[in-house]
This record gives structure tokens, C-alpha cells and sequence, in this order.
């Protein structure tokens, strides 16, 4: 099938098999930063946004996004976050941590002040094997902090 | 972990999607979120030979009030359910259960309709549709039809829907005076299924209940009702309601299964906790009204 997805900005034509799940698609695209983890939903590390909201990109064919704007980590525009999750050792394999900012991100944008409470609740969605998530917690509490400071 | 191969047909009109389910009859399966069939599909669980895509279909969008009800479109993401102001005030016991289904990013995808046909024993939302009496609008080669609650769901992922039928919306009436709902669920982690959930709604008139039900879900092989128990609060003042009785009577309602984590025994101990919850708040209420 002959489809167009807007990847990062970028207009991308393709053919793809209908099966093709939209990580798949992306990381054949050279875009490993979305990285394939239980593909049944459950992990997380596939998390991207589909249209400005999180999505399983696991869960989504290629096929469904047709005519869709996809962002993945490569695209996002979140340094401060980023920047915090390092310097709160809130990564160390890193495989967990493209899915977990954008899950970060997006209570971010609904929350700017969530309660430790609430942003372990958020994150209870994508899994860490490595951190213990308690620094995933502070990161993310920071630039709560941060961003009403400057705000 | 990759899916079979399949046709994928994106249809704009109801009738169209109709006519390729006619065509490929159970072959055929439709997608509407993808966040059950997707999984069970890579995981080879179901092997389905064509994917409809509703999700454009104009009739299966849409929160709309409608003679003094509600009506939800089928492909009504959670998400927007979750947000939904109307929803909030005609089903706030809706509203309640879905911060408990899976996680805000498959919440944007998940659809209210899709989580009815799933029919999983331990979803939210089929306990929540029995509890508030909604009716189920179809549509197939026939025509339309109109199913009621209890009708829909006939056992574990299992509906009454023929392999040309979709679900287009469900309507859920206008809460009477004097309604009350309230919604919990016991479970391993926040988004995960259920161990047990309670879905109560009921409706209070001069200090009493004129009507209660209790909806239990991930105890049985669909959301029940635990008519015994209900029938112990019902028609008299609230402050002879004996709780404890009410929590004995579970058992003579319901026997839970047993899943990979919870004993039967265990679950029926979660259920009169929850019961017990629910009353209390309830009568609370009802002193306080
Ligand atoms: C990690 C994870 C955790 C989850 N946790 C929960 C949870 O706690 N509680 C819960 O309830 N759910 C949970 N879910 C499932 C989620 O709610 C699904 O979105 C929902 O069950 C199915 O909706 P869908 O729109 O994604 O349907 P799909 O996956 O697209 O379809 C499901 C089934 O219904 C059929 N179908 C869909 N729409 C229609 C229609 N309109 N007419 C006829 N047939 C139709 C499909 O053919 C398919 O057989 C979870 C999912 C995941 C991946
Ligand atoms: S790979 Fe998508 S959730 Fe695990
Ligand atoms: S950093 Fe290794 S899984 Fe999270």
C-alpha cells in the first residue's frame, strides 16, 4: 500500500505490507531512537506521538497513519528534559528512556506541577529494568521546578 | 512477534464497511483502536485475513445528548471519554472507570466501542454499561438493531454480534433523580487489568434506594450482578442497611474464578472490600442529603 506519513516534519512517500507496525517503519527509515521492546503494548519503549499525542507505535500499523504527522525522539523539542534525565543519572542502558521522556513529556503538557505521586503514576506505563524509576521521578520533578520558575 | 499477513481496507461509510464484512465473513475483522486486536495479532492470537479501519466513519464519532441521554460514538477514543464534560455529568460513573484502563497513551487509541466487543471478563466498561442499563445500536446487513446491556456481552470475548454486525454507538439514559454511582477496582498496578472492580450505581429517593446495582468485573466469565446482595439495601432506611450481611450475600451471587495471580477465595474477599467501600460512601452520602 502507498502511503504518506509527515515524519519529524519531514513528508515521507512509501509502499509499504499492511502488517508493518509503525516502530518497524521507522527504524527501517535509519530512526532507531523509537526502540521495540514486548510489542504488545505493555513496556513502553515504543512510545512516540501520533498527531501531538503519545501513542504505541508497537500498536499502530503503518498503514493507519497514512496522512499523519508522527514525532519521534529524534524530533522532539524537550532539551531541558533531556538534559535533566542525565543529569539525574535517570538512564543507564537507555533503552527505556526515548519512550519514558515522551511519556515525561506528555503529563508535562497536561500537568505542569504534578506530585511525585502522579508522575510515578504516568510512568507506571513504560518499564525501566536499569534505574529503579526513583530517578526518572527526580528528573522529571525537576523541570517541573524548573520550567515554573522561568515561567 | 510480527502479525500474519492481511488485506487492510479503510472504509468511510458504514455501508461500506458492511459490504466487506459480508464479503469475507469471520475472515474479517474490524480494527477500530487496535489495542487488543493489534497485540493478540502479533502475538498470533488471532490470525484475522482482512482489517477493516472504521476509525472514519462519521456515524461512530461523536459524545452527543439525544432525547434528555447520552450518546457515545463507538469510536470515541478513552481518552476523549475521559475528558468528556457531558459524560462527567450524565455517566459520571463512566468517567470514574477510566482513569483505571491502561495508560494515557494507549488510552488515545483505545475506543469505547472497541473495549465493548472485546468483551474482556475484566474490563471496566462492560461492568459499567450493565450497571447504568445502556442499550447497544448495531448495524449490519440486515439493518439496524437495538440490544440491551445484559443481551450484549454473552460470555468471555464473546458478544452477540454476527461477523457482519458493528457496533455503532450506545446510548445511556439520563440519570434519574437521586442517582448515585461510584467505581473501584483492586488491582496489581495502576493500568494493569483488574483483580476485582466494583461498577455500583444506584438511585436514592427519601432516604432509601429505590434501585442498586452492583456490577462485579475480572470475577466471572462476564460483568455480573450480584442480585441477592442488592436486594438486602434496597427499600429500606439507610441506617438498617446491614453491611455485613450484604458482603455474606456476595456468595450466594457469585463463585469467582481463580486467575494466574488471585485465588478464588481471595477475590471474594476483594469483593466484599469493595462492597463495603461503596456502601459506606453511599450511605454517607445519603445522610448527608
Ligand atoms: C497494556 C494494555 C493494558 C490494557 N489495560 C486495559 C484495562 O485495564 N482495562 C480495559 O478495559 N482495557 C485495557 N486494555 C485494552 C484497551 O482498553 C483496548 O483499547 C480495548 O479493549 C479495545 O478497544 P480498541 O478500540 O483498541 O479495539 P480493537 O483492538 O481495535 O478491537 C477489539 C475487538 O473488538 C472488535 N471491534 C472493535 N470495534 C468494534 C465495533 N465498533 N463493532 C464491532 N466490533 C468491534 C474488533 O474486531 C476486535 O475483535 C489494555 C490494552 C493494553 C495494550
Ligand atoms: S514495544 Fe510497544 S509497548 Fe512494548
Ligand atoms: S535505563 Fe535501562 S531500561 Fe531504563
Amino acid at each position: 500500500m502507498n502511503i504518506t506519513i509527515t515524519v519529524n516534519g519531514e513528508p515521507m512517500v512509501r509502499s509499504v505490507e499492511p502488517r508493518l507496525s509503525l516502530v518497524d517503519f521507522l527504524r527501517a527509515e535509519g530512526l532507531t531512537g523509537t526502540h521495540a521492546g514486548c510489542e504488545h503494548g505493555v513496556c513502553g519503549a515504543c512510545t512516540l506521538q501520533l498527531n501531538g499525542q503519545t501513542v504505541r507505535s508497537c500498536l499502530t500499523f503503518a498503514v493507519q497513519c497514512d496522512g499523519q504527522e508522527v514525532t519521534t525522539i529524534e524530533g522532539a523539542n524537550f532539551p531541558d528534559l533531556q538534559e535533566a534525565f542525565i543529569e539525574n543519572n535517570a538512564l543507564q542502558c537507555g533503552f527505556c528512556t526515548p519512550g519514558m521522556l515522551m511519556t515525561a513529556n506528555d503529563l508535562l503538557q497536561e500537568n505542569s506541577s504534578p506530585t511525585r505521586d502522579e508522575i510515578r503514576e504516568a510512568i507506571s506505563s513504560n518499564y525501566c529494568r536499569c534505574t529503579g524509576y526513583q530517578s526518572i521521578v527526580d528528573a522529571v520533578e525537576q523541570v517541573a521546578k524548573q520550567r515554573s520558575e522561568v515561567a | 512477534m510480527k502479525p500474519n499477513s492481511f488485506e487492510y481496507v479503510r472504509v468511510d461509510t458504514l455501508n461500506d464497511a458492511i459490504a466487506v464484512l459480508q464479503e469475507h465473513g469471520d475472515d474479517a475483522r474490524i480494527l477500530a483502536g487496535g489495542q487488543s486486536l493489534i497485540p493478540a495479532m502479533n502475538m498470533r492470537l488471532a490470525l484475522p485475513e482482512v482489517l477493516v479501519d472504521v476509525s472514519n466513519i462519521g456515524e461512530m464519532h461523536g459524545i452527543t445528548i439525544q432525547d434528555g441521554g447520552l450518546r457515545i460514538g463507538a469510536m470515541s477514543r478513552h481518552a476523549e471519554v475521559m475528558k468528556s464534560s457531558k459524560i462527567a455529568e450524565y455517566a459520571p460513573l463512566i468517567t470514574m472507570a477510566m482513569p483505571n484502563i491502561a495508560h494515557g497513551a494507549i488510552r488515545n487509541r483505545g475506543t469505547f466501542g472497541g473495549s465493548l466487543c472485546n468483551a474482556d471478563p475484566a474490563a471496566e466498561l462492560p461492568a459499567c454499561a450493565l450497571a447504568l442499563g445502556v442499550t447497544f445500536n448495531i448495524q449490519g446487513s440486515d439493518g439496524t438493531r437495538s440490544v440491551a446491556a445484559e443481551d450484549f456481552i454473552d460470555g468471555t470475548y464473546s458478544t452477540c454480534l454476527s461477523d457482519d454486525e458493528i457496533l455503532v454507538s450506545v446510548d445511556v439514559p439520563a440519570p434519574e433523580a437521586g442517582a448515585v454511582s461510584f467505581f473501584e477496582e483492586l488491582a496489581r498496578r495502576k493500568g494493569d487489568y483488574a483483580m476485582a472492580g466494583l461498577a455500583a450505581h444506584g438511585v436514592l429517593k427519601d432516604g432509601q434506594f429505590t434501585d442498586m446495582r452492583l456490577v462485579f468485573f475480572a470475577v466471572d466469565e462476564m460483568a455480573v450482578r450480584a442480585s441477592s446482595a442488592e436486594q438486602l439495601i434496597c427499600g429500606k432506611p439507610l441506617s438498617e442497611i446491614d453491611i455485613d450481611a450484604v458482603c455474606a450475600a456476595l456468595a450466594d451471587d457469585i463463585t469467582p474464578f481463580e486467575d494466574l495471580t488471585t485465588s478464588s477465595a481471595a477475590k471474594m474477599v476483594m469483593m466484599q472490600v469493595l462492597t463495603r467501600r461503596t456502601l459506606e460512601k453511599f450511605i454517607a452520602e445519603g445522610a448527608v442529603n
